[in-house]
């Protein structure tokens, strides 16, 4: 399993890169390397659905970033070295909920089944009655779409008032701030 | 447990962009990765040692299969987050356009 | 050369964006047999317009009517699946609830009752939804600025 540890090794220095990096399309290409990173992780632990949604949604986020930074700027001009007042409060309050995320964590971590060993307690059931209940082959297509199809519903609802949400915010102005009568 | 700890350093690194960043491309970029750092714990939860990935290809078979329902529930959340992140980026594109800038701190000393 | 991308570009895309909606759909329909589903094929045919798109350029009133086909396209795939749900709720099941799961042999194409169908119903809607998206973000008469 050592590919795995190499992965994750590079997933968090693309993350810092993407984070500090002054230029911002520079950024969501790191972006993009975290979210490839973590579609190879699906598939080294035997999700290849997971991996295939992956790779195309990280195709797109790129693009959708890259879409919105050429049509603005590409130059993070809040970048600075220097440390100044207004940066304290945040920074306190991050380190507070960071040391009390740790201590959490640690009592987690403990709880949580090893790396490798899955408790399995409803799946098991799934696994055992999947295909005769369902008649689907691929036991995750089965749980999406017939044993838990009540997310899927949901999943298209949030999807759909997404969709309307961006339309509403990006057409109007997009089709008015070219005839010059917005916003000038 | 050291993949949850990663998880867990890639979750803290996203609240991180949220919470110090300036740049709201930044901090978009920051709720990007508390979202994989999610996915991904859910999907090494799942994971079982020496097992294949829950498809059947023939009748009868008796390998041992990864957990599938984790895997079902971050199908769903990777579709979830990249509208979410469109929805972010349209709001972004839109404050720009009123307000040249993505810096947060100029935007609220514009504001009225 | 006036809109989109260049001519190495525009050859490439020829070849490959029918592949890639081919692949989209295989993906569909296989995903109760083969990793994959409505979720991937979904995106992947959202992709392949939208590589379409981008190569090409795009002129005012067509992105108009691929706008309002990708919003006619998602709302079909939404109430298809609310249909299929249903369709289980009218037979004297719960709503949702697969019909005809027996039916076809396991491990065919034509198995899992209601399950491929359902599939296709997401795809339309994720493929559609992202594809307005992608319009309405305005990348393809943006990329080539300069």
């Amino acid at each position: 399993m050592i590919e795995l540890y190499v992965l994750l090794v590079a997933m968090l220095a693309a993350a810092v890169v993407a984070i500090e990096i002054k230029d911002l399309l520079a950024a969501a290409v790191s972006m993009g390397m975290v979210g490839f990173s973590v579609a190879i992780l699906f598939i080294l632990v035997q999700a290849p659905d997971l991996a295939i949604v992956q790779i195309v949604v990280e195709i797109l986020a790129v693009v959708f970033f890259a879409a919105v930074i050429l049509r603005t700027t590409h130059d993070d001009s809040t970048v600075q070295l220097r440390i100044t007042s207004r940066m304290i409060l945040p920074a306190v309050l991050y380190g507070i909920f960071v040391l009390m995320f740790v201590a959490v964590m640690t009592s987690v971590l403990r709880e949580l089944p090893v790396f490798g060993s899955p408790l399995m307690r409803v799946a098991g059931n799934y696994l055992a009655v999947g295909l005769n209940q369902s008649g689907a082959a691929n036991l995750v297509t089965a749980i999406v779409l017939d044993f838990r199809a009540y997310d899927t519903i949901g999943e298209a609802v949030v999807l759909f008032t997404a969709v309307v949400g961006v339309l509403t915010i990006v057409r109007q102005i997009g089709r008015k701030a070219d005839a010059g009568e917005e916003h000038a | 447990m050291v993949p949850f700890i990663a998880c867990l350093l890639l979750f803290l690194l996203g609240l991180y962009a949220i919470v110090l960043k300036r740049n709201i491309i930044k901090i978009i970029i920051g709720f990007s990765l508390m979202e994989y750092a999610v996915n991904l714990l859910f999907a090494f939860i799942g994971f079982k040692q020496g097992a294949i990935a829950p498809i059947i290809t023939r009748l009868g078979m008796t390998q041992d299969f990864v957990d599938p329902l984790p895997q079902a529930l971050v199908l769903t959340s990777i579709v979830i987050g990249l509208a979410t992140t469109a929805l972010m980026l349209a709001f972004a594109m839109r404050i720009y356009e009123k307000y040249h800038t993505f810096d947060i701190t100029e935007i609220r000393r514009l504001r009225g | 050369m006036s809109r989109g991308m260049t001519v190495i570009v525009q050859s490439v895309t020829r070849l490959v964006a029918g592949m890639l909606f081919l692949f989209g759909c295989y993906i569909v329909l296989h995903g109760h047999l083969t990793p994959g589903g409505g979720f991937a094929g979904g995106v992947l045919i959202a992709a392949a317009f939208i590589l379409v798109s981008l190569a090409f350029g795009s002129v005012e009133n067509v992105e108009q009517h691929r706008y309002t086909f990708s919003s006619v396209f998602e709302s079909l795939g939404g109430l298809g699946f609310l249909a299929i749900g249903l369709a289980g709720y009218l037979a004297g099941h719960q709503f949702l609830s697969n019909l005809w799961p027996k039916v076809g042999e396991p491990l065919t194409l034509f198995s899992a009752g209601t399950i491929p169908l359902a599939n296709i119903a997401i795809a339309m809607k994720v493929g559609a939804g992202l594809f307005a998206i992608f319009l309405a973000l305005g990348a393809s008469r943006f990329v080539m600025k300069d």
